[in-house]
């Protein structure tokens, strides 16, 4: 598990009134003939952040992005950047950049080349072409290899390239597509810190692309999920991740645990739902919106359920049931456990304990319990 | 402007020749264009069709004409379409003598039919042949791959008169084949084999192999081995996984291939010219004959718009499978 | 496994020998002393001599080297427009006409071809007073309207291949179209220009047909030339001719060949070496 890269941010434009929004994107669609790629999307990007666009293929979020950088014409709605219109403007006119999945360094340059290209279309002198792109590819720890063609480049040093392509203009906006994709595992976490610390540094408002939720969580200051070419849940990592708003948010960023039920209880400060999925009864300490016997969901991260071999000691928040499955991670085991009325629950906790003998094991008759404020109500 | 030494020759080249393009783009009447419609990339569309418009399509359209008109002395040796009669009227004479003479004269007729059935049985030949060499060469190990296709693409970049010559040697009657033969003893008599069919054939497969080896192994070469794997591994035997899936799968290569060789081979001139006698009716010499030897222009063109309607089916099928192909790739 | 394996190398052997045996007969009577050749009298070399003091030979070589270069300058630029074109401007009117155009000229019967450009060349003539007579110009012309479609499919499937994102990436980065297509485009795609560009002048310079229909006097190219002598019957000059034809070409190609090899196996090494160092 990737620890977490940043401080608190103390500065959170988006729950400031007063701030305004360096990226509006407002009410954009894309259609292709019949297809609905983009539906209606209204987003406030603030200056200096990271934010990610999340979802699955076929989305929506790739449209987005290349929107933003010129590429598709949307059919409706416009986009605003740093208080401009930009919505009709031609790529090679708009203050965006973007580093491609590919990377799309042109192969008959050599990585100086590519880097300056940018610069030249600027017409600036020679001179200062060539100290910027060396200041840039310092920043990057590229300088070695100014000279070399990109088929001479090993896959993270490309992207290195790429990056510093891409901000050497000192854009108002860096797109990236799936930047991270192509990376193996260690790399892909050096580079995720890379990312973070250059974007501190150059102060450039980042929108990344991603499917891949643990590198959403990691890089952005606030994550777009988005599913059938709409933003479903705008917010920051914790807050989606905690607090999502739909079931489908709730699944699609990171494991859970799903229950439907009845809300037997409604009371402001507790809830009580009865679900036969489970077999059982959630309590739940705080108020939930909703309509009286209304069916909700239930979301219980795996992480936030206790397993143990003692019996459970009130009615709510604990279930029987039996350790079918487990996977060992090293600091973690996931624990798959067959409740009597046919659910499957999906349990992670820390390996605490290491003597084998002592730990849960297969075919283990076991007892499930959750605290009052872990579970989530989920309406949609 | 970047400065010295900072771009290479080349790419100032290229450069200067973007810029020069800009500043078209950016002059005046360039921009009067623009506001009536014309944009860039309309002129960059526009440079080849009319190309291909005025000296490809045109002129069928201006055989299609002469075709109906009529022989004359004098240069042009034909008469004009059109008249004027008198101030006000104009009369359009359509001779369909010309198509009417392609139908009667029995000559005509079976030049059509000869040449097909020629072309045919080559394109047949062609695929007989050419299939398995373009299966061994895609199959080859990839070392060898690139040498064994610039053998075949070789005989292609050499003149294609001078390999139909060539073969003039080699089946005359004291020619080297007959020589070879009469030493071994296999025969008594030399072999007739110039101005017959066979040698119009053999000159046919021999000249037009490369355009159906070439396709083919383009299209054996693309195709996903782990099929046939897959095939063998579900109990296939080689055979029949060739027929069930290798076979289909290359069919657009099949396609292509005897197109190349089939189209142009009904109108071939030159193998009949050198190889064939009067005996071997070839459309495309018929009507080098009436243009050159007989002089009469009208008849020569009617014979050519005959040869184009025969064709159109094909060529249009070619054109739908080329297209296919390009549009493939994306 | 094993007796398939020998069906399909001896057939491979015979499709080769087949392609090249008439072509090394060629060659060997090239050096035949006699003047019959099928009577092998000696080794000489005098059919090269005599070939290479024939004016009318060399002028008419001349001739269609001119021709041929033209051509394929021309038939380049107009096929990688239309290329271009087909591959990267997507729909637009009259598409269908112009990909059917380009495709057309690969199968057309070249006596069609021929006769219908000579009946435009006139019809022109008489209406415009251009071209006047038929000679270098119409030659030129007819041969880039049917190579031009050749061109056309080769620059046509490079670029289908090539990866538009970088053509995107140097529209991010501030380039407009046209300066993208010659600074990046252009450069990448050039070896398969410079195929079309040889591709076009082995086209022209072996046209017979086409050539016959639209020269005129005084405008004799090399094929004119040796289809007259040739019709005539078997001239060992012809073979001289041949044979350093084949060498040129095979010379050329092979040379490519070995060249581009050394090329890709330089790049795979460097590739290599990349991967490896950042292990």
């Amino acid at each position: 598990m990737a620890p977490q890269a940043r401080p608190e941010k103390k500065i959170e434009p988006w729950n400031d009134p007063n701030a305004a929004p360096y990226v509006r994107i407002e009410r954009i669609t894309k259609k292709f003939g019949d297809f609905t790629a983009v539906n209606d999307v209204s987003l406030k990007i603030y200056k200096g952040e990271i934010f990610c666009l999340l979802g699955g293929s076929g989305c929506g979020k790739t449209t987005l992005l290349r929107m933003l950088a010129g590429f598709e014409l949307p059919t409706a709605g416009s986009i605003f950047i740093d208080g401009q219109d930009m919505t009709g403007i031609p790529p090679y006119e708009r203050p965006v950049n973007m580093m491609f999945q590919s990377y799309a360094l042109f192969p008959h340059m050599s990585v100086e080349k590519n880097v300056g290209f940018g610069l030249e279309q600027e017409r600036l002198p020679g001179a200062e072409i060539r100290k910027r792109v060396a200041d840039m590819l310092a920043i990057v720890k590229m300088g070695e290899y100014s000279k070399r063609k990109p088929h001479q480049l090993s896959g993270g040093q490309r992207q290195r390239v790429a990056l510093a392509r891409a901000l050497i203009k000192q854009p108002k906006l860096l797109l990236l597509d799936e930047p991270l994709g192509a990376l193996d595992k260690k790399l892909r976490e050096h580079t995720q810190f890379e990312l973070v610390n250059i974007q501190e540094e150059l102060g450039v408002t980042f929108v990344v692309v991603t499917h891949d939720q643990e590198e959403a969580m990691t890089l952005s200051s606030r994550i777009g999920v988005m599913n059938h070419g709409e933003i479903v849940q705008v917010g920051t990592a914790a807050e989606v991740y905690e607090f999502p708003n739909s079931r489908f948010v709730a699944d699609f960023v990171g494991s859970v645990n799903m229950f439907e039920g009845r809300m037997i209880d409604d009371e402001p400060d507790y809830v009580r739902i009865q679900s036969d999925e489970l077999g059982g009864t959630v309590l739940i300490d705080h108020g939930v919106s909703a309509a009286p016997s209304a069916t909700v969901w239930v979301a219980l991260r795996p992480e936030k359920i206790m397993i143990s071999r003692d019996p459970c000691e009130g009615p709510d928040n604990c279930v029987r049931g039996v350790v079918k499955d487990i996977a060992y991670h090293g600091d973690l085991s996931t624990y798959l456990v067959h409740l009597p009325v046919g659910k499957i629950v999906r349990v992670t906790q820390p390996n605490v304990v290491r003597k084998a003998e002592a730990r849960i094991t297969w075919e283990d008759q076991v007892y499930l319990h959750w605290h009052a404020s872990s579970p989530v109500v989920v309406t949609q | 402007m970047a400065g010295q030494g900072y771009l290479t020759v080349g790419e100032r080249i290229s450069v200067s020749l973007a810029r020069f393009l800009h500043g078209i783009v950016s002059s005046p009447a360039y921009r009067w264009l623009r506001r009536h419609g014309f944009r860039g990339r309309g002129l960059v569309i526009a440079i080849p069709y009319l190309w291909l418009l005025s000296f490809f399509v045109i002129p069928f359209v201006i055989v299609l004409k002469i075709s109906f008109s009529e022989t004359q002395l004098g240069i042009p040796p034909y008469a004009p379409l059109w008249q004027w009669v008198s101030e006000q009227a104009v009369a359009i004479k359509l001779n369909l003598a010309n198509f009417m003479f392609l139908f009667e004269d029995r000559l005509y007729y079976s030049a059509y039919l000869n040449s097909m059935k020629i072309a045919f049985f080559s394109t047949l030949l062609c695929l007989l042949i050419g299939y398995p060499m373009a299966y061994g060469m895609a199959r080859a190990p990839a070392a060898w791959r690139n040498v064994l296709v610039m053998l075949v693409i070789l005989p292609f970049w050499t003149s294609f008169l001078l390999r139909v010559y060539a073969w003039i040697a080699m089946l005359r009657t004291d020619g080297v084949i007959n020589d070879v033969l009469l030493f071994l003893g296999v025969i008594d008599q030399p072999l007739v084999m110039l101005q017959t069919d066979f040698a119009i054939y053999l000159g046919i497969v021999y000249s037009y192999l490369p355009f159906m080896v070439l396709p083919l192994y383009a299209n054996l070469e693309k195709m996903d081995l782990t099929l046939l794997e897959a095939a063998a591994d579900l109990g296939c035997r080689p055979a029949k996984a060739f027929l069930r899936i290798t076979l289909p799968l290359s069919f657009g290569g099949i396609l292509a291939g005897s197109l190349l060789v089939f189209v142009p081979a009904v109108g071939e001139f030159v193998i009949p010219a050198l190889l064939g006698g009067p005996d071997q009716l070839m459309i495309g010499r018929v009507l080098w004959d009436e243009f050159f030897l007989n002089r009469d222009w009208p008849v020569a063109s009617a014979v050519a718009i005959a040869m184009l309607v025969l064709l159109v089916a094909p060529i249009m099928i070619f054109n739908y499978v080329q297209g296919r192909q390009m549009g493939a790739h994306r | 496994m094993q007796r398939r394996g020998y069906f399909v190398l001896s057939l491979l052997v015979f499709g080769f020998a087949f392609l090249y045996v008439p072509i090394l007969l060629m060659i060997v009577f090239s050096f035949n002393a006699g003047k019959l050749v099928t009577v092998w009298a000696g080794f000489s070399a005098r059919w090269y001599v005599e070939l290479l003091q024939n004016d009318q030979m060399l002028t008419a070589a001349k001739l269609s080297l001119q021709i041929a270069a033209l051509n394929a300058t021309g038939a380049v630029i107009l096929g990688t427009l239309a290329g271009l074109v087909l591959a990267r401007f997507g729909r637009f009117r009259g598409r269908t006409l112009l990909s059917g155009m380009t495709t057309a000229p690969l199968v057309m019967p070249e006596v069609i071809t021929g006769l219908s450009l000579l009946l435009l060349f006139v019809a022109m003539e008489a209406t415009f007073g251009w071209p006047a007579g038929r000679g270098v110009t119409t030659i030129t012309i007819a041969h880039i309207t049917f190579s031009l479609a050749y061109v056309t499919v080769v620059v046509q499937s490079r670029l289908a291949t090539f990866d538009e994102s970088l053509e995107e990436a140097a529209m991010d980065l501030g380039a407009r179209p046209a300066k993208v297509f010659f600074v990046i485009t252009l450069p990448i795609i050039l070896p398969a220009i410079i195929s079309g560009w040889l591709l076009a002048f082995t086209l022209s310079w072996d046209d017979l047909v086409i050539s016959s229909f639209v020269s005129g006097p005084g405008s004799t190219t090399l094929p004119m030339l040796i289809f007259s002598k040739v019709r005539l019957g078997v001239s060992p000059e012809i073979n001289a001719l041949a044979t350093i034809l084949v060498l040129a070409v095979t010379v050329m190609i092979v040379g490519s060949a070995i060249w581009m090899q050394r090329q890709e196996r330089a790049r795979q090494r460097e590739v290599q070496m990349a991967q490896a160092a950042n292990e």
